[in-house]
């Protein structure tokens, strides 16, 4: 299987706090990569280096190679280039203040299209992609704050849709939502996995074994164990790992 | 025995407590609602057509050339201080690191810049627009100080409502590939106008009641500007008021300029609250 993202000795340090600790890893292409562990074990720090979210908190040294299709995250790419190819979808669902339609059309109109004609069928490719255009085809023009929370993070989904990324990135993306929403989100994952690469970070056990097909384990900003997903779920060679997934700590 | 009386001491310290919590939030009531009304009941009779008429002169004192000067005066003071207010409380909120030090130097001067007192301003523009710069009493030298005064208002305004924008809209921004400038001006500043809004309509307030900034820049002419336009010297209301009152001969239509002073500075007021309940409805 072809790796689109390769991530070599990778070190990150928040001022003096290393958050993360020689971390190599790769996400496989049109897979769901599923990153678990604890709080504070690094795995959304991993997650935000990878479209460099993290350029902007401060203190923040990264130190190591992230590699995007063999060129180098922080050195070979524009920043914004960067983030139209990775995409992200956040832990709080945060549609802009604005109506569907432009919410939707925020991404294109930045990366300079312009032509109605070209944003609208970008529009209701994404919101289709995202399993929500039959929803809210009738309420474009409204605004997006209106919907429910579910309805919101699908709309995020559509909304990094429609700048379309190779990869994208998930944090915690249903740890606010119903678990309807949750189900709704995990299905268009497995959907999405067809056209795009997914990483997923999780906090929930059953979500990573029920949606993804490599999972990596992290404990303290290392990482532990990565493999496959049913390997792991069923053989994982770390005692720590069976230890977490089993629900002993964590 | 002893600690049923201390319990009786602590309820009759309470109820007095209430009963002075009571007090002075009736006395400030009354307080406004007395002066309120007095000057509506002896301005409102003395509100005659004579005091609207289109020409100023001894005889009518009307106060539309005034009203007209009111206006002019606000809209070139705006339009000094909303663009440098807005732009560095965009800079202060949104471009500087947190923390910077010239952040720190830039708030200890507006906050230094909103305790002086208007006199000071009036001072400074006086030496500086008008002898400095040769601009004579003038409206754009009297607008000129009203903007450094109402700087700090639009400034503050403008950085509480930026701040107050969620920062998971900038994370969603910049995760589109979007740069700074196009977050800041598309997605975070549409969301703080409602703030921005209610802080202007603050500034347009202490424009339009200023005097003591205004008598030594911008004079005390009571006609509407004629040929030396923004060069020329005028009276707003609430100066118009002050040389009405200073004169002696006017006491009657003073406090009928006063009652149209009262109604367009509550009417600001109440604009003010209006935008900020907006405001809040539409983040919830």
């Amino acid at each position: 299987m072809e790796n689109i993202i390769e991530i070599k000795n990778a070190d990150l340090h928040y001022n003096d706090f290393k958050a993360l600790k020689n971390i190599n890893m790769n996400i496989p292409k049109h897979e769901i990569t599923a990153l678990i562990g604890p709080s504070g074990c690094g795995k959304s720090t991993l997650l935000k280096s990878i479209n460099r979210m993290n350029d902007l908190v401060e203190g923040c040294k990264i130190e190591g190679e992230f590699l995007l299709e063999g060129k180098n995250i922080y050195q070979d790419y524009d920043v914004n280039i960067l983030r139209k190819e990775v995409g992200m979808v956040f832990q709080k669902p945060n549609p802009f203040p604005m109506s569907v339609y432009d919410n939707v059309a925020y991404g294109p109109r930045t990366h300079g299209i312009r032509k109605k004609k070209d944003l609208d069928d970008i529009v209701e490719d994404a919101l289709n992609k995202a399993a929500i255009w039959e929803e809210l085809k009738d309420r474009l023009k409204k605004s997006a704050l209106g919907l429910s929370g579910g309805q919101q993070q699908r709309l995020c989904i559509a909304r990094a849709l429609a700048v379309k990324p190779k990869v994208l990135l998930m944090d915690e993306p249903t740890s606010a939502l119903d678990p309807i929403s949750t189900l709704k989100i995990e299905e268009l994952a497995e959907e999405l996995k067809k056209e795009y690469t997914i990483a997923n970070v999780t906090h929930n056990m059953k979500q990573a074994a029920r949606i993804s097909d490599t999972t990596a384990f992290f404990l303290l900003g290392e990482m532990i164990e990565c493999n496959q997903t049913t390997e792991i779920f069923s053989h994982p060679r770390n005692n720590k790992t069976e230890e977490y997934i089993t629900g002993r700590f964590g | 025995m002893g600690r049923k009386r201390n319990g009786e001491k602590r309820f009759t310290f309470s109820v007095f407590l209430k009963g002075i919590v009571h007090i002075a939030a009736g006395i400030t009531c009354l307080m406004i609602a007395f002066i309120l009304g007095y000057i509506l009941i002896m301005g409102i009779p003395n509100l005659k057509p004579d005091l609207f008429a289109w020409e100023y002169n001894t005889d009518n004192v009307s106060l539309t050339p005034a009203l007209i000067n009111t206006v002019i005066m606000t809209v070139v003071s705006l339009a000094i201080a909303i663009p440098i207010g807005i732009f560095s409380a965009i800079f202060l909120v949104e471009y500087a690191k947190r923390g910077n030090r010239f952040v720190k130097v830039i708030r200890v001067t507006t906050e230094t810049l909103a305790g002086i007192p208007s006199i000071v301003y009036g001072l400074f523009g006086m030496l500086f627009f008008v002898t400095a710069m040769g601009w004579r009493l003038s409206i754009l030298a009297g607008a000129f100080t009203l903007a450094i005064m109402v700087l700090p208002i639009i400034m503050r305004t403008t950085e509480e409502a930026l701040l107050a924008v969620p920062d998971s809209f900038r994370e969603g921004s910049f995760g589109l590939g979007a740069g700074k400038l196009r977050t800041v001006f598309i997605v975070i500043l549409p969301s703080a106008v409602p703030g921005i809004l209610s802080g202007i309509v603050l500034a347009m307030g202490r424009i339009v009641g200023e005097t003591a900034a205004l008598i030594y820049t911008a004079g005390t002419v009571a006609n509407i500007p004629g040929s030396d336009g923004l060069f020329s010297s005028g009276r707003t209301l609430a100066v118009h008021l002050y040389v009405l009152i200073g004169e002696g001969l006017y006491t009657k239509q003073a406090y009928a300029t006063a009652v149209v002073l009262i109604v367009i500075v509550i009417g600001m007021n109440a604009l003010s609250g209006v935008i900020a309940r907006r405001c809040q409805w539409k983040t919830s």
